[in-house]
């Protein structure tokens, strides 16, 4: 068995750490050693679903997840839906703590995304609880709620018409007092499915011949709105949500296969594009809202 | 008598969400739903003749994203604009501030315009139009209605009366076949309001 450590702060930042570190070799079963976990985020929670599974993909068995010793994570996990989503991924005991009954402090559970119907359920979901954090935490106008529901939808929509593979959103807010001294609210989406180049590869891979790769294909999406689809109302998904989360000050990023693509704000110091990391199937889609200036929750 | 052979009619975009997706909520949310509501709405136009003007109400749709803008919108007019011999005429109501930016985009990468209730009994023309389209509009849209012989009066500009005329060709302002005098969209879905 080979030990993956999982970061002991597992957020966006050190996401693409755990998932650059899952094992190529297919004879050998992956331990993810979350033991010493003890502040995760989304891109954290669904990042680690994503690299148990790939994991679980390349070497045709369960990975083992030892699970971490706080209980203060362990309940968040809980009441994310973590461990719902995590069997037929990982093989983990199951002294897991039973989700709690009655109102919950989550903005968006970690929710499958396989369907038309699981946008909608989003969508539903968001506009109960989204409003309050949205202008309490974040000093947003209250009609922010459907702004922040038309990028869910999007994003969501993302993995069904292009990844073809099944995937999960999740979203919470927080306050990230010492790295921005303000709230953010953090929005996460996965998928394990073909990735920005092979869903563009049949329209477009011929016109940019030897130039063709994951960061191509990023660009040509993330910068051109180019799709698989000739109907020239198609594509505009990511545009738009790249124009609302300017808006707001916020960064997005995206990773597909060996690169990713970003549009920050001054106060992120991700590179507008990354190449050359290891191949991760899919597309990992980080977008970070922070408070307007001056709100502090 | 009636110098109008229409009969506008009242679609309701929110009802026919619910009966599509059997959402609790209104959102017209996804290209797949966007797509079957557009639907819904075609058929719906398929029984009222060759020409029709509808009144598309969007007040009781509380998210609207970016596809389905395009597939109940901006697919909704191209199919019945060019040379499709159907004259459908279209209104959009409750295009409130959530759901303005969605419907201008779409509308704008279309090549397309729409008349859309912005505020509670305000119109505004949305989408990709010319200066003097949108000034030919205006005027027609606060007097409601102008006689031919009024054109020249009301409209000095040559570009301007020239933009009356697109207005109709492109379906955004209604010409009587019996009179010629010109209608502003809105005030014929007015008792549908």
């Amino acid at each position: 068995m080979q030990v993956l450590s999982v970061p002991g702060s597992l957020d966006q930042q050190s996401v693409d750490d755990l998932m650059n570190a899952v094992p190529r070799e297919a004879d050998r079963r992956t331990l993810f050693d979350a033991r010493h976990v003890r502040w995760v985020d989304p891109n954290g929670m669904v990042g680690l679903l994503v690299a148990g599974a790939v994991a679980r993909d390349r070497q045709a068995t369960m990975p083992r997840l030892e699970l971490p010793e706080s209980g203060d994570v362990m309940g968040y996990l809980g009441r994310m839906g973590f461990f719902r989503e995590a069997q037929g991924i990982f093989e983990f005991d199951a002294r897991v703590p039973k989700r709690p009954a009655g109102a919950s402090d989550v903005l968006l559970e970690i929710t499958p995304i396989r369907a038309n119907a699981d946008v909608h359920e989003v969508v539903d979901r968001v506009q109960t609880r989204a409003g309050a954090i949205l202008s309490s935490k974040l000093g947003y106008p209250a009609s922010a709620v459907v702004q922040f529901s038309v990028i869910l939808s999007e994003v969501c929509q993302n993995i069904i018409e292009h990844a073809e593979a099944p995937g999960w959103v999740a979203a919470q807010a927080y306050n990230w007092a010492r790295r921005l001294g303000r709230w953010v609210v953090v929005i996460s989406v996965m998928d394990l499915g073909r990735g920005f180049k092979g869903s563009l590869a049949d329209e477009h891979a011929a016109r940019y011949g030897d130039r063709w790769s994951d960061s191509t294909a990023l660009e040509a999406s993330f910068l051109h709105g180019l799709t698989r689809f000739p109907d020239s109302g198609r594509g505009q998904g990511i545009q738009q949500i790249r124009r609302q989360v300017q808006r707001w000050n916020g960064a997005i990023t995206i990773r597909s296969g060996s690169a990713r693509i970003g549009q920050v704000p001054e106060w992120d110091d991700t590179p507008p594009l990354t190449e050359g990391m290891p191949h991760v199937p899919g597309a990992q889609i980080s977008i970070v809202l922070p408070a307007k200036n001056g709100e502090a929750g | 008598m009636t110098d109008l052979p229409l009969d506008p009619i009242a679609i309701d975009v929110g009802h026919l969400v619910q009966r599509t997706v059997a959402s609790l909520y209104s959102h017209l949310v996804t290209r797949q739903t966007g797509r079957a509501v557009r639907m819904a709405i075609e058929t719906q136009l398929a029984e009222l003749g060759e020409r029709s003007l509808s009144l598309i109400d969007l007040s009781e749709v509380t998210v609207l994203d970016f596809s389905c803008a395009d597939e109940v919108v901006a697919k909704l007019l191209q199919r019945y604009s060019g040379e499709d011999p159907t004259q459908a005429y279209f209104v959009f109501r409750g295009v409130h501030e959530p759901h303005r930016d969605q419907i201008e985009w779409v509308l704008h990468r279309q090549g397309l315009a729409a008349v859309a209730e912005v505020d509670p009994g305000r119109f505004d023309l949305l989408g990709d139009r010319s200066e003097p389209q949108e000034a030919a509009w205006r005027v027609l849209e606060e007097r409601g209605l102008i006689g031919r012989e009024e054109v020249g009066d009301l409209l000095p500009d040559a570009e301007q009366r020239h933009a009356l005329d697109e207005l109709v060709q492109r379906r955004l302002a209604f010409v009587s076949p019996i009179t010629g005098r010109y209608h502003a969209l809105s005030r014929l879905v007015a008792h549908l309001m």
